[in-house]
């Protein structure tokens, strides 16, 4: 291993590389002023295009955060107007229903007051009292006995007379007082009635006082939207991303629905256009049980806005009532068809799947059984296929819900790109810079001996004196007298230009 | 807000335009049939007819995986088998699967009463039998044509039998399916391979894709290209 390494060493022409070498070295030291200014001018290109296109991706990203916020902004105060909305509209739906009657109510107690005022009177008149007589009677009744039978016999006939007075006047007492008493009872529901009514009239105007304390916290959110409060900005963000992430995963479980719907009715479909033909690379039957999916999800949609559930197209909840209702009743009605089609469907696809599940152990020999001896999954696949497009329609809530948050999320996720983007392209500008510094002091470092030579001769010119000397020392230094040799010299300058 | 209201909809509008453009494209594109096309060829010669119970197999296995739309016919190979007398049964199953289960039931029963009730012929025209299945795909118009020849590869023409039309196979896969071996390969592997080699040669040579599938329990093999 060594002697052959010695003889390689042996093999080469030393007395042709030496000069080579040299001849390299003379060329590299007339070239390094032109090599220095080309190495700084390729990097400073390099620094200052990566700087450049960093400063131009941070303007995009600050015009798609501000874009950002204003879309965010829009879609908080959307919702807030929808919740401000909303609440009127109960508002509305309260007084209508509870206050609309409020003249009826209002004459309802005045009349039960008025009667409550009669019954008060009835109640106040005084008995008739006992006959003025009575005091004759008594005043006779106070004579002194004398014996005289005449006057027994007429005291007893007056204390007879005044006894079956007295009792007619008591009896006539006691049906006044009961009188009296059916009066009384007869306030008693009307004062109940008086206190239901009023029950409900404090009970309907509470609400709306709730109702009203609830748009007051809602229309503080909505100035603080309105004034693009960061705090608003910050709930709208978090919101956005949470709904955003619900939304998605609402979808995720609808599609799989959708996925379930149309295995139900891709089979029986194949009976109704062919299992053969193709549309593309896909089987005609596929494609129709497939629009068929569509078709009652896009129902589902238009349904759901007509409801104004959903505002995915605001033409059909900004009609007016009738129209809209027209249009709701129409669409429901078309849903119900569709669902109808599609139990059936599944009816046909339970047949069709036991036929060829019999035709399938036929051929493999196998003594053929009943493949289903219950009727229950055919009912189940049935009433799945009738549930399943109206389940869908409410496929709209989300869906509408993850187009609006997609919208502030994407944002984001772009605006992050834009950030991480232009962090890369200024370290690239930066890379690029010291990476030609680097390169120009590599071939300082190449060419050395050269250096190193031009010192050593300006030092000897330098014994002149004078200018010269001062010269020689700056050649031996590799320093320039105009122009920035090495990038080293010239990075101020870069730095100030670019910044 | 009214913009949020526009965009919304413009999404909502572009999935469906989306969903348009979907359906559009592929009805507009251009229809290629797909449907497939299988002839296969019963050896009814006196040394492979004993093999035929395992053609049943095959052919049930046929009808189990072939769809609606597709083509199916099995032809016998005897002393002349260019005939169209010579096709046992037939049939293009129709586009409605409860339609075409029943005819695949018929199809059973014929190719069963068939084997039940055969009679072995003296000689065994290959060549004639794989011309007339070349015929009958061709008429079919199916889009992927398969001759499927189940015999021993040992051709016997009759004496006045002319067989060197070159075929026209470019299209076409023939499969040969289960190859046993004869007494003599027995003896001499080299007949055997020489056999299967020229019947290769001769098919590769109409530009038809050759295979042999001699193991029945690798059956899906047949569509699997």
């Amino acid at each position: 291993m060594e002697n052959s390494f010695l003889q390689a060493i042996a093999s080469i022409p030393v007395l042709y590389v030496i000069p080579l070498i040299v001849l390299v070295l003379i060329v590299m030291y007339l070239a390094r002023v032109p090599f220095h200014r080309t190495m700084t001018a390729f990097s400073r290109i390099v620094y200052n295009a990566m700087r450049l296109s960093s400063a131009s991706v941070r303007l995009a990203e600050k015009r798609l955060q501000i874009r950002n916020r204003e879309v965010l902004m829009s879609a908080g105060l959307e919702l807030a107007e929808r919740k401000v909305e909303r609440e009127f509209d109960r508002i509305g739906a309260v007084i209508q229903r509870d206050l609309e009657g409020y003249p009826q109510i209002q004459r309802k107690i005045s009349e039960d007051l008025l009667q409550l005022e009669e019954d008060y009177q009835n109640c106040g008149e005084i008995p008739q009292t006992l006959p003025d007589w009575v005091k004759v009677i008594d005043a006779i009744a106070n004579i002194k006995p004398t014996g005289d039978r005449m006057v027994v016999n007429m005291l007893e006939e007056i204390h007879s007379t005044l006894e079956d007075q007295h009792k007619t006047a008591v009896d006539e007492h006691r049906r006044n007082v009961s009188k009296r008493h059916n009066i009384l009872s007869r306030m008693t529901p009307t004062w109940r009635t008086m206190e239901k009514t009023l029950a409900g009239v404090q009970k309907a105007v509470s609400n709306l006082n709730q109702r009203s304390r609830k748009i007051d916290r809602y229309m503080d959110t909505f100035e603080k939207i309105r004034n693009k409060d960061d705090i608003a900005e910050r709930q709208l963000s978090s919101s956005s991303l949470t709904q955003f992430f619900i939304s998605g995963l609402v979808l995720g479980v609808a599609v799989i629905g959708a996925i379930i719907n149309f295995n139900l009715v891709a089979l029986p479909m194949s009976e109704m256009v062919g299992g053969a033909s193709y549309i593309g690379v896909f089987k005609t039957s596929d494609v129709a049980g497939m629009f068929i999916v569509c078709l009652e999800i896009v129902v589902g949609v238009f349904l759901m806005d007509a409801l104004r559930i959903t505002r995915l197209f605001s033409i059909i909840g900004s009609m007016e009532d009738r129209k809209r209702k027209m249009i709701f009743w129409i669409l429901l009605g078309m849903l119900t068809i569709l669902a109808t089609v599609e139990s059936s469907l599944a009816f046909m696809r339970d047949r069709i799947a036991a036929d060829m599940e019999l035709l399938r152990q036929s051929l493999a020999g196998v003594e053929t059984t009943s493949v289903a001896t219950s009727n229950i999954p055919t009912i189940g696949q049935m009433i799945m296929g009738f549930i399943l497009p109206f389940i869908l329609t409410f496929v709209a809530i989300p869906f509408e819900s993850f187009v609006s948050s997609s919208r502030t999320v994407i944002g984001l996720i772009v605006s992050w790109g834009l950030r991480i983007l232009s962090y890369v392209l200024r370290l690239l500008g930066n890379l690029g810079f010291y990476l030609g510094r680097m390169v120009v002091n590599i071939y300082d470092l190449v060419i050395f001996p050269a250096l190193w030579l031009e010192g050593v001769i300006l030092r000897a010119l330098s014994k002149d004196g004078g200018d010269k000397g001062k010269a020689a020392d700056d050649a031996g230094s590799g320093k320039p007298k105009t122009n920035p040799a090495t990038l080293m010299e010239g990075t101020a300058k870069c730095n100030e230009a670019t910044k | 807000m009214q913009r949020g209201h526009q965009i919304r909809a413009l999404v909502v509008t572009i999935v469906l335009i989306a969903l348009g453009a979907l359906l559009w494209a592929t009805g507009c594109s251009q229809r290629a049939n797909r449907s497939k096309g299988v002839y296969m060829l019963l050896d009814t010669s006196g040394t492979y007819a004993v093999e035929l119970n395992k053609a049943k197999a095959i052919i049930n296995y046929l009808l189990g995986t072939l769809q609606p739309g597709d083509t199916l016919a099995v032809g016998r190979i005897d002393t002349g088998s260019f005939s169209e007398k010579d096709i046992v049964a037939k049939v293009t199953f129709d586009s409605r699967p409860s339609v075409a289960n029943n005819q695949k039931r018929a199809f059973q029963k014929q190719v069963d009463d068939f084997v039940s009730h055969i009679k072995r012929s003296s000689y065994t025209d290959i060549s004639g039998g794989i011309l007339q299945g070349i015929e009958y795909l061709n008429e079919s118009g199916a889009g992927q044509k398969y001759i499927l020849i189940f015999s021993d590869l040992q051709e016997e023409l009759a004496k006045g039998h002319i067989r060197d039309v070159p075929f026209q196979l470019k299209g076409f896969n023939v499969i040969a399916l289960n190859v046993t071996k004869l007494r003599d390969d027995i003896r001499d592997p080299k007949n055997y391979m020489q056999r299967v080699e020229e019947w290769r040669e001769k098919t590769e040579g109409g530009n038809a894709q050759w295979r042999v599938i001699n193991d029945l329990e690798r059956l899906d093999h047949i569509f699997a290209h």
